[in-house]
Formats: structure tokens, C-alpha cells, sequence
């Protein structure tokens, strides 16, 4: 099967089936007809945040997946056809034989179990699992949060759905990414050399996707945060460079997307604003 | 040790070192004071949705723990010495010898770990602990957010806050509500018995809680939606009726309470900001 996908245009997807235009013909020409067992699927955007810290597991532990790209900016996400997936319309979502699975800890946590990956990722020890566990849900309203804003209110809005944001709603965006990553540090990472300890966990791949959210969006978020910036050097290590930069390529190049036409304008802005709330 | 506490006044904590006053004083007669080793702790307030999925499910599995009521209408999050347990000032909060531990989610595992409760709360199986898994993740940002809206901006700001709130920014907290439902029964319940399957596990307990604090504010949540309804009987029947309803003493009469005083305003003043947006 090897590793690729069909939807839209990103730079890893691979056409498989001769003859397969777009997603929805391709995806018609399967219903009903024969179609050898797929393996896992996983549905991504590298723009996404939750999307890589997924896609840099999978590959670090060297997990055969088929890439499926679904591209945001194209609305794609909003498909009737991706709905068949994930019924929440987002990515990442996970597609193994008939069982699908949405929200991104629980496909780290399901890939973690059945590919019995290192222990470090998802400790078998019951305190320092129990910190992984509390890192990753604090994450959903605080980092999570906070870094999509910055980059929507900063970079996104003007650039891409030509809205400006006004400098004190910026402001007050930056302003509490700053809290937050006062919390990651103090609460979080303390005098650690991995956000639970000595080693590389999951909590560590779903923080510094986060980051570099805002890093994409030009924030100096490593600026006058040594411990942050150290920490950051120490998980591209464990992770590779190689795939760390590979993983980060859409991400940092989001400040030159073209603007987005009037249609998927359209299309896109009530979800971006229930997303970024 | 017995199950108790010494905080505040709420119903179910029981004063055990004679003389102690008050959290801060009976804090400051342990620190220094020989002390005997203390069990699991639990700082809950039964006002707060996850603190009631935490209580019931520790009763239920009958885990001895200390109640430590941290009362949220007092402000008692907000102290120094409450951020010795939870730097984040919130509840739940667990404190287990030394180990301390934030987040709903984490102290709900690892209480199904270290207690070693029956399966179905948190299944072996791979995929019924995935659908466990996104259950709990997709909560944080989906039912939580709009119950917790839904009854601070019907009820909590009027009674407690003496406040109104704009009519338009209740209505569209109750249409997003109605959406957070309407997925809860489209996309987790479906036609199985619990949220993960044909048995109860820690997701039903988050979201039962969860639906109980609009309920609280006297939404109908369940009037037009019988799936839900037959669904709740059943959580209530599995949790134990007794236990239930003492879990839910404190939320249902949130609406009886007394005006707030002006100090407390200004303590929950933040909170408030944010219940806004």
C-alpha cells in the first residue's frame, strides 16, 4: 500500500488508483467495488497542530500509515465524504478497517497501545502516566487555545481571509499565550528535561506542535525563555531533525499562503470562528 | 482516617484535629506538626461537573479517600495555600502522599489504575478504551464549555451574581448547547446503551455531570431528547440512585443561594470575563 492519499493537492499525497481525479470520485470508486483490506488511514493537515504532533509519532515509531491529507483551506474538512470519517468534521481523525476515531489523544493513545511503542511515550509507571495523562487534557482549553489564536489573529485572518484583527485584540491574544507558557514552564516542564521527566513522552510531541504554531506565525516564543528554548532543541533530537522539519514545512510557510477567494471564504469562516473561540 | 475535611462548610466535611478553625490554620497546624501518613485526598467541590464525576466515581468503587471541600463561591481555589496542591487553582485536585495531581481526566485514571476497578470503566479492549478516550477529549472544548456557559449565564449571574446577561449572547449559549447535545447523541451515544458501549464507564459519568449543571439552571435538556433521557436513567441506575442524587445536593440548589457580596465579585471577576465571551 505504501504511504499516500488522494485528497487535494499537499505535497505527500500519492495517486494511487490510475484514473482517481479527487476525492470524491475516488472514494466512489470504492464503495461498491472490490478494494483490497486497507490498513491504517490517518486523516491530516500538517497546518493542524494536533495533525503533526500524530504525524511525527507515527513516523518516529515507524508505524505504516496511509497518509490521507485533508486541506483546511480548501474546506476540505467539510465534505460530506470526510463526515463519513469523522462526523466532527476535523482533522486528525483515524481510519483502521471499519473502526474510525476522532480527537487527537485518543488516536495518539490508540496508536500507542496497539503498536506497543517505547514505554517513554506512554508510561506504564502509574504517577508518571498520570502526568502525561494531566498534560494532555490541561492542553485542550490553554495551549491549545492560545496558540491557534495566535496564529489565526496574527498571521491567518489578515493574510488569508484578508480580516484584519484589530491591535488590541492581538495584543490581548499574545498576552495570554504568554501566560500559558509561563504555566508550561513553571507548572510543566519545571528544572525537567521533558515536560514528565527524563524522557520524551506524548505530552512533549503534542506541546511542541502547539508551539510552533505561533513560531509559524512569527511569535519569538523561545525569546527570553531558555528553559522553553532548551527543552525545544532536546525534543527535536529525540524526534529527529529530519522529521521534525519535514513535519513543520506547511506550518512555517502559513504566512505566505495566498489569500483565500470569496468562496471558501465563505465556507471556512463560521468554523474558524467556532474554532478559535 | 475516615472520609472528611476541613474546608469551608459544605455539608460533607467533618472536622477532624479539634480547635482546627479553618483551612488556613489546620494547614499551618500540620505543616511542622507530626502528622500521620495521609491517604488519597480529593479537593472537590460538588458545585463543579468534574469534581461530581470524580466524587461518584470513588464512591461507587468504594476507594477511601478525604473530602476536601475547596469552595469555588468562596474564592478558596484562589488561595496560596491551595496552589500547594493544584498551582493551577482548580478543582478537582488529588493529593496522594506526595503526589499531587490536577485535571479531571488524569485523577479519574489514575484512580481506575491504582484501585484496579472493574473493566468497563475504562476498558482493556483497544477500541471500546478509544471511544473512552475521545469521549473525554472531545468534552473539554464541546459539552463542557456550553454547560458550564449555559448555567452560569441563565442562573449563576442573575442569582449569585445579581447580573444580567444579554439576551442574545444566552440565546446563542443555548443554541450551542442544543448542538453539543444533538452531537453527543448523533456521534458518541448512537443507538448503544452507554457512550463507549453496552456498559457505563468514566465518559458516561463526565457527561452525565456534565448535563446536570444546565439542568440545574432549569434547562430541558432531556424533555426533547428521549435517547438522552433513556440513556441518563440508565447512568443513574448503574451509579445508584442514592449516590447520585447526593453527588447532585449541591448544584441543585446552586439556584437558592444567597446573593454573592461585593469582595467575592471581585474575586470572581475573572471567571466571569471569561463566561462571557
Amino acid at each position: 500500500m505504501g504511504s499516500g492519499g488522494r485528497w487535494g493537492v499537499a505535497a505527500r499525497t500519492v495517486c494511487e488508483f490510475p484514473g482517481s481525479l479527487g476525492f470524491a470520485e475516488s472514494l466512489g470508486s470504492r464503495v461498491g467495488s472490490f478494494r483490497p483490506a486497507m490498513g491504517l488511514e490517518l486523516y491530516l493537515d500538517l497546518l493542524s497542530q494536533p495533525c503533526r504532533a500524530i504525524y511525527i509519532f507515527a513516523k518516529k515509531n515507524r508505524i505504516p500509515f496511509e497518509m490521507r491529507t485533508v486541506e483546511l483551506l480548501k474546506g476540505q474538512h467539510l465534505s460530506d465524504a470526510f463526515a463519513q470519517v469523522n462526523p466532527l468534521k476535523k482533522v486528525p481523525a483515524l481510519k483502521d478497517g471499519d473502526f474510525t476515531l476522532a480527537e487527537s489523544v485518543a488516536i495518539l493513545l490508540y496508536l500507542t497501545r496497539k503498536y506497543k511503542v517505547a514505554d517513554h511515550w506512554y508510561p506504564q509507571d502509574l504517577q508518571a502516566c498520570a502526568r502525561v495523562d494531566e498534560y494532555l487534557a490541561w492542553q485542550h482549553t490553554t495551549l491549545r487555545r492560545s496558540c491557534l489564536r495566535a496564529l489565526w489573529h496574527k498571521v491567518m485572518f489578515p493574510v488569508f481571509l484578508g480580516e484584519p484583527v484589530s491591535p488590541e485584540m492581538l495584543a490581548t491574544t499574545l498576552a495570554e499565550l504568554d501566560v500559558t507558557l509561563q504555566l508550561l514552564e513553571d507548572k510543566f516542564l519545571q528544572n525537567k528535561a521533558f515536560l514528565i521527566g527524563p524522557h520524551v513522552s506524548l505530552a512533549d510531541l503534542v506541546a511542541i506542535t502547539e508551539l510552533m504554531h505561533p513560531v509559524g506565525a512569527g511569535c519569538q516564543v523561545f525569546e527570553g525563555r531558555p528553559k522553553l528554548a532548551a527543552w525545544c532543541r532536546r525534543v527535536k533530537a529525540a524526534v529527529g531533525e529530519d522529521l521534525f522539519r519535514e513535519a513543520h514545512e506547511v506550518i512555517l510557510k502559513a504566512k505566505d499562503s495566498p489569500p483565500a477567494d470569496p468562496t471558501i471564504k465563505q465556507k471556512l469562516m463560521p468554523a474558524v470562528l467556532a474554532m478559535i473561540q
